[in-house]
């Protein structure tokens, strides 16, 4: 079902240009056009669009949503830039020199690697994907895709300062993140198909310029990530502004739901990494380990990470290796927290 | 969405990080620290969409017709044009800070200093932000609270009982993370209480307390003597923890 979609995008993609260069002076509606027209018609209601806008619940929503938005996109943006160096500039051959020749050992390689990009989640899926495309084994790029988010200085520190009464929180975070992404890794070597993840569709930059193929890299991978972040915001602005926190009060009394609630609330918050350790400590009528939970699957896997793994790697891809990331994160993480917590 | 459009969407972005991080605009959405960030990203998407033009053209200029043509029809998924929404919601509407509603939704983030409370000066009228007066009343047992007048600013929450509630949002990282500092106001109080406000409370310390419905963390109140409607802060949000 798949390929018959793609096929009919495809054709849908080749009838439009068709019929652009058939009559590229036509006055139908072009992109520039309907932005020009949905500009001015958002100025034009300006009024009323701010009167519906007054309600706490949307302004509440939409503070978050352009929040999210704002937090994320120099994170992006620094990682568009990394990937586009790695695409351009950085020979094939150097990570072959640079990782180990056995993918079962490249995977715990590429997973401590992940201590040197120091960001959010949305600066690691762009770089993954550039690594992929660059030859790297995939194995090892999910397991740097999955570790750099949560195992990185600053997130480690912002974890310390959030929970300082609790240090052992810090190795239990590094612990068990690291341990994820790695059984990711070793997983995906094992069971994982190349057909699942589509080869990232882009143009090719044979026979460009360096510059010209650094800017097409960047300018393609910002409109294709930043449209699923967009996504992501959306979705995780509703939470914030229409489900109750208390919700949550129910769930802390057993250990296993409390688990379980915080694992989902993680994926449904999409908070960026470097934040999600102080509201993690304001929850404070859950256990440590369910906190842990949260704090291991959030950088992992969320609603905008999910997004943006669809945009980069397919939906067939996206759809295998989120829901695994989800159930091992809480199986490792409910381990190391009985261990170290 | 082709190029054009492409060069028009990543330039608007651009711009609108450089309007948010040049005004104090960014600060009701991100800490104060992710400024030369944001700059440095509108920065970024400015030129991509310079380069974009830029090479558009040479590559016309050096490609016969047909040659540009496909390379024209490369296209960006739908998807892509979501990116106008955020920048739409920045310029057009700039919704405010984290406010009441959210603060009202979530628990109160109080957290005991592992390294206790620094001695206060002695004498006059002190002036406390709301998380320290919260911090000090309820784990120093306003020990240094006692008899003293005491100034603290923030806005004004109304539970859901009618509780008057004075709140500084704590910030992070960015507004989706924004947690309240409550206060629970006593006394004497205005008659019209309009969420959302600013103030200034003048009050004395008050050792009752009441559990936040929310989390059950420990509100401490404050007993008001004064109160006086200031102009909200340059950064709507307490970044202290942020060093």
């Amino acid at each position: 079902m798949a390929i018959s979609q793609e096929a009919g995008s495809k054709e849908a993609v080749s009838k439009e240009a068709v019929s652009e260069e058939a009559e590229p002076h036509s006055r139908h509606l072009n992109s520039p056009l309907l932005l020009t027209m949905l500009l001015v018609l958002a100025v034009a209601a300006q009024g009323p669009i701010r009167s519906v806008l007054a309600a706490p619940v949307t302004q509440s929503w939409m503070t978050v949503f352009v929040a999210v938005v704002v937090q994320a996109l120099p994170f992006l943006v620094l990682g568009v830039l990394l990937s586009a160096v790695i695409a351009v500039f950085v020979p094939a051959s150097f990570f072959a020199r640079a990782l180990p020749k056995r993918p079962a050992l490249a995977v715990p390689a590429a997973g401590m690697a992940g201590v040197v990009l120091p960001g959010c989640e949305c600066a690691s899926v762009p770089v993954a994907g550039a690594l992929v495309r660059r030859g790297v084994t995939p194995a090892a790029a999910l397991a740097f895709l999955l570790s750099a988010p949560a195992i990185n200085p600053i997130v480690l520190t912002a974890t310390a300062v959030a929970f300082p009464g609790n240090p052992e929180m810090v190795l239990a975070r590094f612990v068990a993140s690291l341990l994820v992404a790695c059984a990711m890794g070793w997983l995906w070597q094992r069971l994982g198909r190349g057909e699942w993840m589509r080869p990232p569709e882009r143009p090719s930059y044979e026979g460009q310029s360096k510059g010209a193929a650094f800017w097409g890299s960047v300018r393609h991978d910002v409109m294709h990530a930043g449209g699923f972040l967009v996504v992501g915001a959306m979705a995780a602005a509703t939470l914030k502004a229409v489900v109750p926190a208390s919700w949550l009060n129910a769930a802390a009394d057993n250990w296993i739901v409390a688990i379980l609630a915080l694992a989902v609330l993680a994926v449904l918050l999409s908070i960026c990494s470097e934040a999600d350790a102080f509201v993690a400590a304001s929850l404070t009528q859950f256990s440590l380990t369910s906190r842990l939970t949260f704090l291991v699957v959030g950088p992992m896997i969320d609603l905008k990470l999910f997004a943006m793994q669809t945009a980069t790697f397919g939906r067939a891809f996206a759809l295998r290796f989120a829901p695994a990331t989800f159930a091992l994160a809480i199986l490792v993480s409910a381990l190391v927290g009985t261990v170290f917590l | 969405m082709n190029r054009q459009a492409q060069t028009v969407v990543l330039f608007l972005t651009g711009g609108g990080l450089l309007h948010a991080g040049f005004t104090d605009l960014y600060l009701r959405y991100v800490k104060a620290g992710l400024r030369p960030l944001l700059i440095g990203a509108g920065v970024v998407l400015i030129a991509a969409a310079t380069a974009t033009v830029w090479y558009g053209r040479k590559q016309s200029e050096n490609r016969d017709p047909q040659d540009s043509q496909k390379a024209h029809t490369h296209r960006e998924p739908r998807v892509s044009w979501l990116l106008v929404l955020p920048l739409l919601a920045l310029v057009l509407v700039a919704p405010p800070a984290a406010g009441s509603y959210t603060a009202m939704r979530t628990g109160t983030a109080l957290q005991e200093q592992p390294w206790g409370y620094p001695e206060l000066p002695a004498d006059g009228p002190l002036r406390l932000s709301v998380a320290d007066y919260a911090g000090r009343a309820v784990y120093d047992k306003g020990r240094a609270l006692a008899d003293r007048e005491l100034k603290v600013t923030g806005f004004l929450a109304l539970g859901g009982d009618g509780t008057p509630y004075l709140v500084r949002m704590a910030l992070n990282c960015c507004a989706a993370d924004a947690q309240p500092v409550k206060v629970a106001l006593s006394g004497d109080l205005p008659a019209v209480l309009q969420p959302d406000t600013w103030i200034e409370v003048t009050g004395t310390y008050t050792p009752k307390q009441a559990k936040d419905p929310v989390n059950g963390t420990a509100i401490p109140f404050l007993d008001v003597t004064a109160t006086k409607p200031v102009k909200a802060p340059q950064d709507p949000y307490d970044e202290a923890w942020n060093g």
